[in-house]
This record gives structure tokens, C-alpha cells and sequence, in this order.
């Protein structure tokens, strides 16, 4: 059986929306339990990944696929090449953990063609899932746009008053991305033929990583790549799709794309554009870094005069990432470390902040900060957990989102990016301004408004998942050696190598001229 | 060799005890109950605090590192690449004391809310923050790395959060509950920047470590007075004046009074404010080595001292006048620190700690009964206001005496306890290595003006006529049992306090002095820090300071009790004056203007300057001019997104290969 888990993960939300299709229309609450019932297991059956030790010493793929699936000919050769290392391996819990969360938080925000929406939210988990999984890049590329297909349809027939706007901007600006990337992809490919690797090998990255692509030939290649991951991230300046996109998302749609869809634009430069082009990575590293640290800043400041909670959230997202990134640039175990579990650390709180819009949404139909205050006198427990969720997002010792805004930035002031560093600190003074500047307008004060007067504090199935959130809030905060011990090896492993790789680069580069004086 | 592997249970029982308090507390409902639990977590830890201390005073070994797990090396928070964070407590002289400081006062004003919160519909929400804060600041004060003291450094924050804003529907609770996480935040950011050059510095010379012992072990290693040592210190400072309240960033403090008495008097002056002058002891030896940073910090303190104590000259809400003499005794604190008389500081931060306490929580009984007599008469008046107050002495006797006590304790008058402390301060503020007279001359107008606002202060409240209203004067009592205890322990706190650091030079043992010698002897020793003077230069400045702290008292005395219409007079005559100084020399609204504004004006020119016209207007044009194209290509096209896809992946295909092969 475990030979085939990862497929098994994969394939199990495909099967809970063949299963969906069989059931009548009406029956909502039967639709949405099975779905619930299907994400579960699909997360029971991949926390084995989870407990794998093997993750703490190796650093080489685990689980390994390998099965040949499309070719046309002698040109073109794509195999499902699946498996996990200690990078991939968060993720994909990180997936299979929010999903039933999402569903939950369905259960009386949709009505709407219910068959649909669970159908879509299953499809997008098989599609996530194998995104994170995909170890042959055109099979990565097809997930990739496979995700891209069922978020559209969630935002653009269950999403706000602006939906259709909201979806079209979030396909183009996404498809504008993903079209370059392909180029890159199969340009690579015809490379990696011509420079030997067995056609049988199709678009395995595990090969691609050994190439040796001429510098100038990896600026373009990688300019590709970074540009599209860098939509998905979202790093300024191609991050306008975002607010759009969470605002009209419905609340399931806005915790996934924030959880994991944005992921995949980091963990994509991780897998892909890095260690796939070191000397271009290289070359444009500081200018990355540099829109890395703008995104801190600017989307902090953008992020404090919001009017609306959700478009709030979404900015602070860019200034979330922007660290993400800054970390995952500092290249050095501390920064990549704290770049991983940042991942998984925005996953958790905004996945929560979102979840916390989404309650009060349903209660009162607005997301207008204006509308509310006083609530912590209605809604005590609510209260409390928006208090937790938000501080976890500031970035208080003992809180998952400490943990990684510190690795982050001990690892970048290590490295090349010293003063970056500096700026993107007061990013942690700004995240401070606008969650407690929005808490406060919302929970704190009178109750003025009559509207909210008799707001219901939170309900058991709304407080049963937020707990899960919680938990990992303060495990994440108080014990992350849990989560480093796995992935740390891996990481090593891939800044060695890329590294390695740009160290050869240098050699060559001055060994040039010598060979010319002979 | 001596065990002090249980040393996390000082931490520990406060932590139970908050989340006790916080997860069951409204289902508990009683008071005697909740307060209880609180009170018995905090002094369990004094138990556990006396206990170490006193093995402590009677080891020959002083510094102690132990982690969770007992062993140093177990007990890791955080492990990546060569930053290695262990949960690890240190027990040495300074922790100690400050643990006792902590846990004790602590404990009594947690007996003193269980009285004066009675009845309010938070109770069980004070009592659980009131011991997470405790748990924060012991972390703080036990950490044996940056990191576990900046988890409680934060956490403080949080809880002073949480207390100030306390009374959660009164908006200028809200608003200075913010304000103070995020001017704290502020100095945070400076304690990480410090954090990050020292761990990357001390790394380039090959050791990794943020472990206090650890970093004073190599700080040889970076250069005596370079500039590495004069940033880290500086930035570690910059945290410094933001939880310790000193310039420039001390503006939150005095709108942290909107939180309940007990936390002003826990949190706001007897504890948490210190932390800063702490975390400078704490890392002495980093910052010994760079005299530019110690003079910056002599500089800032005094001129806090100074600046706070004018402001505090003409408020009359009994708390403000309070607050703003704690900012600056704490400036005094500073100005020990930054002389390098690092002893001085540390006595002062625990003398301060007894008398401070005590004026907040007397000044609490006062506006306990206060409240309670408008209260009885249905009237609204502001319970805090001095002018609606004068002649309590009488309907409030113990409070009375406490507080002319500890008054007296903090005037400088020989005796009592912030004598001692303080003069030994400007002693050295006049005559360290590192200090200098004018130094001393701020420090000891300060001390005047601190004597005259205090006896201001008690004089306006205490003595003269009543001015409260006719309908509420007679219903004034005196607090009960839980709030007087606390008061009296303190109050003879504040008198005898002082006596284990009395001088050589009027014939004491300064035994804290000896007591600290191992944490701060040799950076003293090693750049020579001392202070020198003839003894009658000694003798001479002590006079001319105590001379000063009397003309201080008489002039209050003179105004407030013989002249009681002078005050009004000299407001008329200097009416500028007293404007700017009664609104706080408009600092606030000079912050407003330059850094709040500003920061949300940034923010909207980036939103709607930025984000909306210029990157959306070009998606837009883009997608506009895109669908005014594809409107003419429309007949060859089926609309369906499946087979634009797929002719997408199709031409990319034919371009590439075309182009490769």
C-alpha cells in the first residue's frame, strides 16, 4: 500500500467528487458530509507522511511513483513521476489539514448549488495535492493549471458582488504567468534531450537539476519561472489580483487560496526556478529580495488603511509572503527554514483570519470595519479566539508566527541581504499597527451600532474548527523542532546544491581568462 | 554544587494559575475563588523564589543555568543550522533579586485586586492576565538567552495590552492599550536588530550563540569601543526606552494609566517598566565596552528624569502626576546605568519598586473610596481629579500614612529608602569615570522637582479643606482589609528598604553591592568604571541634594497648604507656561503629526495613489484592449476556457519546437 500512498492521497478527493456526482441535487446536507467524510479520511490517510522519520536523516525523495503516462512519438515523453522530501512533505499536510476546515466553514455559508461547489472544492484538492507532489515538471504544470480551473468557478459563481471582475483578473493575471512558465518548461526539456538524459526520463526535475544551462540561457529561463511563481506568491508588484480575488472569494475559497494556493508560488521558486537556474537566481537575487522587502512594507501600509476586513487581511498577506520570500533568498538554512515554516505558518493564521471574516460576514452580510465595534462584549469567545489569531500574526513569542519572522530574519541578516533585513523588520512594527488598529475597531469600544447588538457568540461547530487552528498556533510557536527535524535535511541539501552549483559557475567564469592568456 | 534544576516552577505556577483562571474562571463565578487561585499561583512562586534565594545568598557559586529539563543542552526550543534556542533559566545575584521584587510585590497586589476589583464583571479576565503577566516577566527575568527573555519581553507587552485596555469599551482604553504594544513594538524592533549584529558578529569570529553567560564570555572578541558594540548597545537600548518608557518613546505610559490601579502599580511602575534597566544589567558587559552608548544612555535618562518630572509639576489626575514620576524615576535608572553605576540602578529599580507600588496602590484606595462616595451620592465627578479631593488624612488614615511614607521614601529624605538609592545614583552620575557633573546638576533639580510634585501631590489629596462634593464628602471609607495589608508591607518596605545599601562613607555595608559584585564587578573592573571623590565631596553633594529635596517640599507646602491661591495665580502669570507643560509640552501631537499621519497618508498615496490607479489601471487597460482585439477574432473562437487552454499549450509546444530542433 505504501508504495502507492501519495496517489492514494491524491486521488481520494477525485473519488469523493465521482462519488459526489451520483447524488441527487437537493440533498445539501448529505453532499456536504460526504465531503467532509472524504477530506477527513484524505487526511487521516496522509498523516503516516507525517510521522515518518525518515524525513529527519534522508534528503532524497520519498514515496517515489514512477509510471509512464503520455508520449507522442520520439519527441515527447511525460511520466506520472511523483514523491516527497522534507519540503514538499509540510505542504502537502499543510493541504490535507485545511481542507476539511474549509469544508466545515461551508456548512451554512453555501447554499447555492451545493453539488457544484463540493464537487470544484474536491477537484481542487486533487489538484493541489498534486501539484505538491509532482516530480515531472510537465505533470506539474498540468496540476497547476488543473487548480486554476475549479478556483475560478468558486469565485466567479459562489464570490461576492464583483465576482465575475474579481475571477477573470484572477485567471488572466494567473494564465498570463503559467503560459511563460510553459515555454520555459518544455524549452528545458528539449535541453535536457539534447544534452542526453534518457527520453524514458520525461520532465523529471530530479534530472533537470543536474543540467548545466549556460548562464545567459538560464536568465530568460528563470525570468519565466519567477514571473509566474511570483503571481501566485503574490510578490509586489503583481499582487493587485489578490485583494480582489479574497474579497469576493466565499470564505471557503478565500482560506484555501490563502492556505495553499499561494504556496504553490513559493514553494515553486523552492522546487523549480531555484535550483533549476542557480546563476540567474544569482544575478537577480538582490532585485527579488529587494521586491520582497517592498512587499513587506507596502503591503503593511496598503493593508492599514483598508475599509473592509477581508481586503485587509489580503494586504497583510503580501506583507506575510514578502517575508516568506525574503527568507527563502537568504539561501542559508536559517532563512529557508523559517521560509518553510512561514508557509505553513500563514496557512494556519490567515487561513483563521479569513474563517473569523467569514463568521461575522454570515452574521451581519458586511466586511465594513465601520460597521462593527464593541463586539468583544457580545461575543466573548469570539473574542478570545480572534485575539489568539491575531497576535499569532503579529508575531508574538510563543505563536507559530514568531517562529518564523525569526528564522527569517536571522538567516537574511546572515546572508548578502544584511540591510534588507532592517526594513523588512519594521514590517513586525507595522503588522502591529493595522491587526490591532482593525481588533480594535471591531471588538473594542461601545456597542453602538443596533445591528450588532445581538450578534450570537460563536457556535460549537464554529468553535470545533477554529481549535485545530489554534492548537497549531501554540504547538507550531512552542515546539517547531518537530517540524524543522524534517525538513531540515532537505533544505540542506538544496542550498548545497544550489550553491554548488553557483560556486562551479564562478570557477568557470575565472578560469576563462587564464585559458585565454595560454 | 548546589540544585536548581527546579527553577521553571517559578514561571511555571503562574502560568497554571492564568490559564485556571482563563479557560474556567466564568464558569467558576466566584470571586473569593478566582482570586485565590491567582493570588496562591504568584505565591507559590514566591515560596519557590524565596527558597532559591536564599540557597542562593548561601552558595559560593552565584551563577546557575539550568533548562526545563534540569540539564543544559535538553530542553531545545529551536534548532536550525547553527542557531540553537534551548528553553534555559538563569539564576545569578541580578535574577535573584529581581525575582523576589517580582514574585513579592507581586503577590501583594494580587491579594489587593481580590478588594479593589471586587464586583467587576471581568474579575476572572483580570485575575488570568494578571498571572500571565507574571509568568511573562519571569521569563523575562529568568531567561539564560535573549530569546526566552524576549518571549517574556513580548509577553509583558501583551498582558500590559490587554490590562490597559482592560475597560475595553471606553474608546481611550482601546486607543492607549495600541498605543502601547505598538510603541513598544517599536523599541522590539531595535532589541531584534541589536539581537541579529550580535549574533551575526560574535559568528564571524566563530561563536554562535545568543546565551547571556555565553556573549559576556567573547564579547572580548569584538572590538573594546567599536562601532559593532556601539550599534548592538545602541539598538539593545532602543528596546530599552521602549518598555522602560524613556525618551522618545515614553508617551505610552502615561495613557497606560487608563488600566485598573493594581496593573498601574504592578505592571506600569513596579515591574514591567523596569525591564528595560534590567536587560541592561543583564548584558552589562556588552555594554561597558562601548562608552558612546553609556553616554547616549547617562543623556537620555537624565533628560528624562528631568523632562518627565516638569510635566509631572502640573497635572492634576492623581494617576498622571504618579505615571509621569515613575518615567522619571526610571530616567534616574537610566542615568545609573549609562554612568556604569549598574549596582545603583538595580537598587534603585527595587527601592522604586517598593515605594512605587505602594503610592500607585494608595493612590488606588484613595480612588476606591473616592468612587464609592459618588457612587452612594449618584453623582459622576471624575474620582481621580486632586481638586475634588484634599483632607483625607482623616476618612483614610492608613492610606494616609503609607503614602506620606513612601513620599517621603521617594522625596530623598535621609532615612528612607530612596535615599539611599538615589543619592548613591548621583554620586556616581557626578563622580564615575563615566559621568560628569552636569550630570548631576540635571539628576539633582530633578530630585527637587520630583520632591515638590510629590508633596504637591499629597498635600492637595490629603490635607487643607474637602473639596468633594457635599453630597459624596461624608461617605468616604476606609479600604478594606485586602487593600490596607498590602499597602502597610509596603509602606515599611519603603522605609527599610533602603538598608541593604547603605554606604561606606555613613558607615554601612552596601551589602547589595556585594551581593551583585559577581554580575557586575568585572566589566566594572575591566574598563574601569568606579566613582572617585574626596568624602567631603561625597558628604557636600549629599547635602546639597537633600537641601534641595527640602526646598522642593517646602515650596509645595508653601503653595498648596499656607498659599492656597498661589498656584492660580502663577498659572495666570505664566500662562504659556503652564499650557505647554499641562499638555505635555504637545510631544503627543507632535508624534501624531510626524509618524501616525504620515504613516497613514503613506498608506492611502500606496493604495489609491498607487495600487488602484497605476497597477490595476494597467491589468485593466491590458485586459480591455485584450477583449476589444479578441471581439474581432470572436467567430473563430467557442468561448470555452478548456479550448483556450488547450490551444495555449498546443502553439507552445509548436513555438518551442520549431525553435529547438
Amino acid at each position: 500500500m505504501s508504495e502507492h500512498l501519495l496517489s492514494l492521497i491524491t486521488f481520494f478527493p477525485l473519488l469523493g467528487m465521482i462519488v459526489l456526482l451520483f447524488i441527487p441535487r437537493d440533498n445539501d446536507g448529505v453532499l456536504k458530509g460526504l465531503t467532509l467524510v472524504f477530506t477527513l479520511i484524505t487526511f487521516f490517510i496522509s498523516l503516516p507522511l507525517a510521522f515518518n522519520d525518515v524525513f529527519k536523516t534522508s534528503a532524497a525523495m520519498q514515496y517515489k511513483e514512477f509510471v509512464p503516462w503520455i508520449s507522442i512519438g520520439d519527441y515527447f515523453q511525460m511520466n506520472y513521476h511523483v514523491g516527497i522530501d522534507g519540503i514538499s512533505l509540510w505542504l502537502v499536510m499543510l493541504t490535507t489539514f485545511i481542507m476539511p476546515i474549509a469544508v466545515l466553514s461551508t456548512w451554512q455559508s453555501v447554499t447555492k448549488n451545493v453539488k457544484g461547489f463540493m464537487a470544484l472544492l474536491l477537484l481542487l484538492e486533487t489538484g493541489m495535492l498534486g501539484a505538491f507532489i509532482s516530480l515531472d515538471l510537465f505533470l506539474f504544470y498540468f496540476y497547476w493549471e488543473l487548480m486554476l480551473i475549479p478556483m475560478y468557478f468558486l469565485i466567479g459563481i459562489w464570490g461576492g458582488a464583483k465576482r465575475i471582475y474579481s475571477a477573470i483578473k484572477f485567471f488572466i493575471y494567473t494564465a498570463v504567468g503559467s503560459l511563460l512558465m510553459l515555454v520555459a518548461i518544455i524549452f528545458v526539456y528539449y535541453y535536457a534531450l539534447q544534452s542526453g538524459m534518457p527520453f524514458e526520463q520525461g520532465f523529471s526535475v530530479l534530472h533537470f537539476y543536474d543540467l548545466n544551462i549556460p548562464a545567459e540561457t538560464q536568465t530568460w529561463l528563470f525570468l519565466a519561472f519567477a514571473f509566474s511563481f511570483a503571481i501566485k506568491v503574490p510578490m509586489f508588484p503583481v499582487h493587485t489580483w489578490l485583494p480582489d480575488a479574497h474579497t469576493d472569494a466565499p470564505t471557503a475559497g478565500s482560506v484555501i487560496l490563502a492556505a495553499i494556493l499561494l504556496k504553490m508560488g513559493t514553494y515553486g521558486y523552492v522546487r523549480f526556478a531555484m535550483p533549476l537556474f542557480p546563476d540567474a537566481l544569482q544575478m537577480f537575487l538582490p532585485y527579488l529580495a529587494l521586491l520582497a522587502v517592498i512587499g513587506i512594507i507596502y503591503g503593511a501600509l496598503v493593508a492599514m488603511v483598508q475599509e473592509d476586513v477581508k481586503r485587509l487581511v489580503a494586504y497583510s498577506s503580501v506583507s506575510h509572503l514578502g517575508f516568506v520570500m525574503l527568507g527563502i533568498f537568504a539561501l542559508n538554512i536559517q532563512g529557508m527554514a523559517g521560509g518553510m515554516i512561514q508557509m505553513i505558518n500563514h496557512g494556519i493564521s490567515t487561513g483563521a483570519l479569513f474563517l473569523i471574516v467569514g463568521f461575522i460576514y454570515e452574521r451581519r452580510h458586511t466586511r465594513q470595519i465601520a460597521d462593527f465595534g464593541g463586539l468583544a462584549k457580545r461575543m466573548p469567545v469570539f473574542a478570545t479566539i480572534f485575539l489568539i489569531v491575531t497576535f499569532s500574526s503579529i508575531g508574538l513569542p510563543g505563536t507559530n508566527g514568531f517562529v518564523g519572522e525569526l528564522l527569517i530574519m536571522v538567516g537574511a541578516f546572515e546572508s548578502e541581504l544584511r540591510w534588507f533585513t532592517v526594513f523588512a523588520a519594521t514590517g513586525v512594527i507595522f503588522a502591529a499597527v493595522y491587526m490591532l488598529w482593525m481588533f480594535q475597531r471591531v471588538m473594542f469600544g461601545e456597542c453602538k451600532n443596533p445591528a450588532n447588538q445581538d450578534l450570537q457568540d460563536l457556535t460549537v461547530r464554529e468553535i470545533v474548527l477554529m481549535l485545530p487552528l489554534l492548537v497549531f498556533i501554540f504547538w507550531i510557536g512552542i515546539f517547531p523542532n518537530v517540524f524543522f527535524d524534517k525538513m531540515n535535511p532537505s533544505l540542506e541539501n538544496l542550498i548545497d546544491q544550489i550553491k554548488g552549483k553557483q560556486q562551479v559557475a564562478v570557477v568557470e567564469q575565472v578560469n576563462l581568462p587564464a585559458r585565454n592568456q595560454d | 554544587m548546589q540544585d536548581y534544576s527546579l527553577l521553571w516552577l517559578i514561571p511555571f505556577f503562574p502560568l497554571v494559575g492564568s490559564i485556571i483562571n482563563g479557560l474556567f474562571g466564568k464558569k467558576i463565578r466566584n470571586e473569593a475563588l478566582i482570586g485565590t487561585i491567582g493570588t496562591a499561583a504568584i505565591g507559590a512562586s514566591f515560596v519557590v523564589s524565596c527558597t532559591y534565594f536564599f540557597k542562593l545568598l548561601g552558595d559560593a557559586e552565584k551563577i546557575h543555568e539550568t533548562t526545563i529539563f534540569g540539564a543544559m543542552g535538553s530542553g531545545t526550543w529551536m534548532n536550525v543550522g547553527q542557531l540553537q534556542i534551548d528553553w534555559g533559566f538563569l539564576l545569578d545575584p541580578l535574577s535573584a533579586l529581581m525575582i523576589m521584587v517580582v514574585t513579592g510585590v507581586g503577590s501583594l497586589i494580587h491579594l489587593y485586586s481580590i478588594g479593589y476589583m471586587h464586583g467587576e464583571e471581568g474579575f476572572y479576565r483580570f485575575f488570568s492576565y494578571l498571572n500571565l503577566f507574571c509568568f511573562s516577566m519571569l521569563m523575562l527575568v529568568l531567561g539564560n538567552n535573549a530569546m526566552v527573555m524576549f518571549i517574556g519581553w513580548e509577553g509583558v507587552g501583551l498582558c500590559s495590552y490587554l490590562l490597559i485596555g482592560y475597560y475595553f469599551e471606553k474608546k481611550s482604553a482601546g486607543d492607549a492599550a495600541k498605543k502601547a504594544f505598538v510603541v513598544n513594538r517599536v523599541g522590539d524592533f531595535g532589541f531584534l536588530i541589536g539581537l541579529f549584529l550580535l549574533f551575526w558578529s560574535l559568528g564571524q569570529k566563530g561563536v554562535r550563540t545568543i546565551r547571556f553567560t555565553e556573549i559576556a564570555a567573547n564579547a572580548h572578541l569584538l572590538e573594546n569601543g567599536g562601532t559593532i558594540v556601539t550599534i548592538v548597545t545602541l539598538c539593545f537600548f532602543l528596546g530599552a526606552t521602549g518598555k522602560s518608557a524613556q525618551i522618545p518613546l515614553y508617551t505610552w505610559l502615561p495613557d497606560a494609566m487608563e488600566g485598573p490601579t493594581p496593573v498601574s502599580a504592578l505592571i506600569h511602575a513596579a515591574t514591567m517598566v523596569t525591564a528595560g534597566v534590567y536587560m541592561i544589567g543583564r548584558m552589562n558587559g556588552l555594554f561597558a565596552m562601548a562608552p558612546d552608548t553609556m553616554m547616549v544612555i547617562a543623556i537620555v535618562g537624565a533628560a528624562t528624569a528631568i523632562f518627565a518630572a516638569s510635566i509631572g509639576l502640573a497635572q492634576n489626575d492623581i494617576k498622571r502626576v504618579l505615571a509621569y514620576s515613575t518615567v522619571s524615576q526610571l530616567g534616574y535608572m537610566f542615568l545609573a546605568m549609562g554612568v556604569g553605576a549598574f549596582t545603583a540602578g538595580i537598587f534603585h529599580l527595587m527601592t522604586h519598586a517598593f515605594f512605587k507600588a505602594c503610592l500607585f496602590l494608595g493612590s488606588g484606595s484613595v480612588i476606591h473610596g473616592m468612587h464609592h462616595a459618588y457612587h452612594h451620592a449618584h453623582l459622576h465627578d471624575d474620582p481621580q481629579d486632586m481638586r475634588n479631593m484634599g483632607g483625607l488624612r482623616k476618612k483614610m488614615p492608613i492610606t494616609f500614612i503609607t503614602f506620606l511614607v513612601s513620599t517621603i521614601a521617594i522625596a530623598g529624605i535621609p532615612g528612607f529608602s530612596g535615599f539611599f538609592s538615589k543619592d548613591e545614583i548621583l554620586w556616581w552620575s557626578f563622580g564615575s569615570t563615566r559621568g560628569g557633573w552636569i550630570l548631576w546638576v540635571v539628576g539633582a533639580i530633578a530630585a527637587g522637582m520630583t520632591a515638590f510634585y510629590m508633596f504637591r501631590l499629597v498635600f492637595m489629596t490629603f490635607f487643607g479643606e474637602q473639596k468633594t462634593d457635599p453630597r459624596a464628602k461624608d461617605h468616604i471609607p476606609e479600604s478594606g482589609l485586602t487593600i490596607t495589608i498590602p499597602l502597610m508591607v509596603l509602606g515599611a518596605l519603603a522605609v527599610i528598604g533602603g538598608y541593604i545599601g547603605v554606604p561606606a562613607i555613613l558607615g554601612g555595608a552596601n551589602h547589595i553591592h556585594h551581593f551583585l559584585e559577581p554580575v557586575f564587578g568585572q566589566a566594572q573592573k575591566l574598563h574601569a568604571i568606579e566613582a572617585h571623590g574626596s568624602h567631603a565631596t561625597e558628604y557636600g553633594l549629599m547635602g546639597i541634594s537633600v537641601g534641595i529635596a527640602v526646598i522642593g517640599i517646602f515650596g509645595a507646602w508653601f503653595m498648596y497648604v499656607k498659599n492656597p491661591e498661589m498656584p492660580k495665580q502663577l498659572v495666570a502669570k505664566f500662562k504659556w507656561l503652564h499650557t505647554a507643560i499641562f499638555n505635555k509640552w504637545f510631544v503627543d501631537e507632535l508624534y501624531d503629526a510626524m509618524f501616525v499621519n504620515a504613516t497613514k497618508r503613506a498608506g492611502r498615496i500606496c493604495w489609491k495613489g498607487f495600487d488602484l490607479p497605476i497597477i490595476d489601471g494597467i491589468v485593466n487597460g491590458v485586459g480591455w484592449l485584450v477583449r476589444g482585439f479578441s471581439a474581432a477574432l470572436r467567430y473563430t473562437q467557442s468561448g470555452q476556457i478548456h479550448s483556450y487552454a488547450m490551444a495555449m499549450v498546443i502553439g507552445a509546444v509548436i513555438i518551442v519546437a520549431a525553435y529547438v530542433l
